[in-house]
């Protein structure tokens, strides 16, 4: 299955391509369904251990407003998604040396409250952040060329599908990385561990900041695509659109959270276009079957479909 | 000499009639078999209180219209999205509405975050936006759009109305509170609020400024803390089950007869409140569109809609259905002049939008003209809640109301800016008893 990976990565990403210059509406919906399967490449780190974070949309929104703040200064995308990116591994660091300590339901919760502090931060600050009317975000200069429209939209969703590829790749080396390999030790017993002489919260620290890091790329492409920030993107709700979409996808392997993401922003963008008032119940729906019938996931689903493991 | 086309230059030409916008290419707009609206309400969560009224009168008066051969000719069908999921889904379905289902107008929004991330779409997809129901003064004073206007009024006429009735009818105050929701409305209106009464009245004294948290269900700590502060008056521009919940909580604990509360948005609750909402209070309905106005310019007109609502929903319709109404009656109005403009061809995107600017469309109580930067002018009337036996709830009484343009900041100056300039003299000159 390891093998097929690549190559079906390589078929997803022309879907998406045919699909974007087939309707060029989805090619919105398209970003950010790349841009949210960035961030759950973090929750699908931190699943690797066993643990499950409820406050990951903190890096998001954290992502999000360095753009929107930062945007006006130093206007060129190609410097701000290295600080999104920067910015959201310091504050992950800083978060992940508290809540490391911590694992299961403690750990879910207190990423949880971090994000809600967030959250009530973003509301609360108005005079700075214009509260829940958010900032707006102008279209920027993408390596000093400034672009139209349309060309600008085309070139967010090529580097967020470049950056995909380019993180999922790394991802799978470090996966497959003594430190990645540790992660699974965690998960089944962290003594055993420390016996070996790995210091187990290191390990989880640093997967914990790489999945921060991810969560800012993730939430610098979502201020750059949607274009208006405003304090919702850290909202719990947001957080646990993210575990929804790493269970959607199944955490067998990195292309797990972009099936995941591309299912669940197709699936809600066409259960709110064909019952506005019912999309939350089909969404739901879709889940549970999933939970139900196919434990491992969208991945999983593809994997038994090949014939391969899907881990 | 002949001309052969190169295939390089058929290539270019190609794709410059597939990238050029519709507005640009010379091709006369088609006369479209529907005219499809894309209509954006809170179809979920606590702001469908407003959300689910509007479309039930929107679907109404979609009914009624397409039963009269349609606008122009050309019946009319809504597609509803929900605002509740945030922006980055909403600026998707704004997207899907115009490029996939080809909708030829967008009603826009109830949240001010909405209009704020969505109302930039309508230059860069060039399309007819009408914002119905959304206050942010921010929209139109600090960008300038060719496609977008409020068919509305906005924030700060439906903050100085209430301001200016309160200062006329009880006029020595001295000092106030506040108690809003928190988020962005809250924080503006308290914000436009402040600024015309430092203006007004200078030297009242704020004894509170409360903003609990959005979504709220129990405001005892803040009523003791106004009980204990003894203000004479209290403004909540809170609305859903907020403002029910607070005023349920106050009477119960007689905070109204100990300080006068102005409620500019409390039309939409009076219903759900009943006989619990206590007697001279002032209450707004950010609009003109009271159930009881006294003299609306076409009583019949205001009947009918306001029977058809009750006889369909079996309630009677709140503001939002009026807001909803508004933009339904404009864009009637603005199509055909559009189309009177073209001796009955029908107008492309930019010529339909041109013909919304300075557009004056009548609605039942009045007419709303949309001026010069897209902002509509809407009368306000504010009175003090009292009872009678037509309505099961409360409705005003000693109504005031202000015409449009005397409670908005003119074209191209800033709400706080302008309220900063109004003098005392203001209260006795602006408005008129009905």
């Amino acid at each position: 299955m390891r093998k097929i990976e690549p190559i079906l990565a390589i078929l997803v990403a022309a879907a998406m391509i045919v699909a974007a210059i087939a309707a060029p509406w989805l090619r919105f919906v398209l970003t950010i369904a790349l841009a949210k399967g960035i961030a759950v490449m973090g929750i699908l780190l931190l699943l690797r251990a066993g643990q499950v974070s409820f406050g990951h949309a903190l890096y998001i929104a954290f992502g999000a407003y360095t753009v929107a703040f930062l945007a006006p200064r130093f206007g060129d995308a190609m410097i701000l998604l290295p600080l999104a990116a920067l910015g959201a591994g310091v504050l992950g660091l800083l978060i992940g040396l508290f809540v490391t300590r911590y694992r299961q339901i403690f750990f879910g919760m207190l990423n949880l409250a971090m994000a809600m502090v967030f959250y009530s931060l973003l509301e609360k600050l108005y005079a700075i952040t214009k509260g829940s009317d958010g900032i707006r975000v102008e279209i920027m200069p993408i390596a000093g060329q400034a672009l139209e429209r349309v060309t600008y939209e085309w070139t967010i969703f090529g580097i967020a599908l470049g950056l995909a590829f380019v993180l999922g790749f790394l991802l799978r080396l470090y996966l497959a990385s003594p430190m990645g390999e540790a992660l699974a030790g965690i998960k089944t017993r962290e003594t055993r561990l420390e016996f070996m002489g790995v210091p187990a919260r290191g390990v989880l620290l640093s997967a914990y900041v790489m999945s921060a890091v991810l969560g800012g790329i993730g939430g610098a492409l979502i201020a750059m695509t949607s274009r208006h920030v405003t304090p919702l993107l850290s909202y719990w709700t947001s957080s646990g659109e993210l575990v929804f979409i790493a269970i959607l996808g199944g955490a067998g392997g990195v292309l797990g959270p972009f099936l995941g993401a591309a299912a669940y922003e197709l699936v809600r963008v066409y259960a709110a276009a064909s019952f506005a008032d019912a999309w939350q119940m089909i969404l739901g729906s879709v889940l549970l079957l999933v939970i139900l019938f196919a434990p491992g996931g969208l991945w999983g689903m593809a994997a038994r479909a090949i014939g391969g493991r899907g881990r | 000499m002949t001309t052969t086309l190169s295939r390089r230059e058929a290539l270019v030409a190609g794709f410059g009639g597939v990238m050029l916008p519709a507005t640009l290419s010379a091709q006369p707009a088609q006369k479209p078999a529907e005219l499809k609206i894309g209509v954006t309400t809170f179809l979920s969560g606590p702001a469908s209180v407003f959300g689910v009224p509007s479309r039930k009168a929107c679907e109404m008066l979609i009914d009624q219209l397409n039963a009269a051969g349609g606008i122009a000719g050309v019946p009319v069908r809504a597609f509803f999205v929900d605002e509740a999921p945030g922006t980055d889904h909403l600026v998707g379905e704004i997207r899907r509405l115009v490029q996939s289902e080809g909708v030829h107008v967008l009603f826009q929004s109830i949240s001010s975050g909405s209009c704020l991330a969505c109302t930039p779409l309508s230059r860069e997809l060039s399309k007819l936006m009408l914002l119905w129901d959304c206050g942010t003064q921010r929209i139109f004073e600090e960008n300038r759009y060719e496609y977008a206007f409020r068919t509305q009024g906005y924030g700060t006429s439906e903050v100085l109305a209430p301001l200016l009735y309160l200062l006329k009818h009880k006029p020595d105050f001295r000092t106030v509170a506040v108690l809003n929701q928190d988020y962005a409305w809250g924080r503006d209106s308290w914000e436009l609020w402040k600024t015309a009464m430092d203006a007004l009245k200078p030297g009242v004294r704020v004894v509170a400024e409360m903003f609990p948290r959005f979504g709220s269900t129990d405001f005892s700590t803040e009523i003791t803390r106004l009980l204990a502060l003894r203000p004479d008056v209290i403004l909540s521009t809170s609305w859903g089950g907020e403002l029910v919940t607070f005023v349920r909580q106050a009477t119960e604990r007689r905070l109204h007869e100990r300080s006068i509360f102005v409620l500019p948005v409390a039309e939409a609750s009076m219903q759900i409140l009943g006989r619990s909402m206590p007697e001279g209070h002032i209450i707004g309905t950010r609009g003109d569109h009271w159930n009881n106005h006294p003299a609306p310019k076409d009583p019949a007109a205001f009947n009918a809609f306001v029977n058809a609502y009750r006889q369909r929903f079996n309630e009677y319709p709140i503001y939002p259905c009026h807001h909803m109404a508004q933009a339904v009656w404009a864009l009637k109005a603005g199509l055909e002049k559009a189309v009177a403009a073209k001796n009955g061809a029908w107008p492309s995107d930019a010529e339909l939008a041109a013909a919304f600017r300075g557009l004056t469309f009548p609605t039942p109580t009045s007419t709303i003209t949309l001026r010069e930067d897209g902002q509509g002018l809407e009368d306000q009337i504010v009175g003090l809640s009292s009872f009678n036996d037509r309505f099961p709830f409360a409705v005003p009484k000693d109504m005031m109301l202000y015409p449009g343009a005397s409670v908005s900041a003119p074209v191209g100056q800033k709400s706080t800016d302008w309220l900063k300039t109004l003098q005392p003299s203001v209260v006795q000159t602006a408005g008129r008893s009905i």
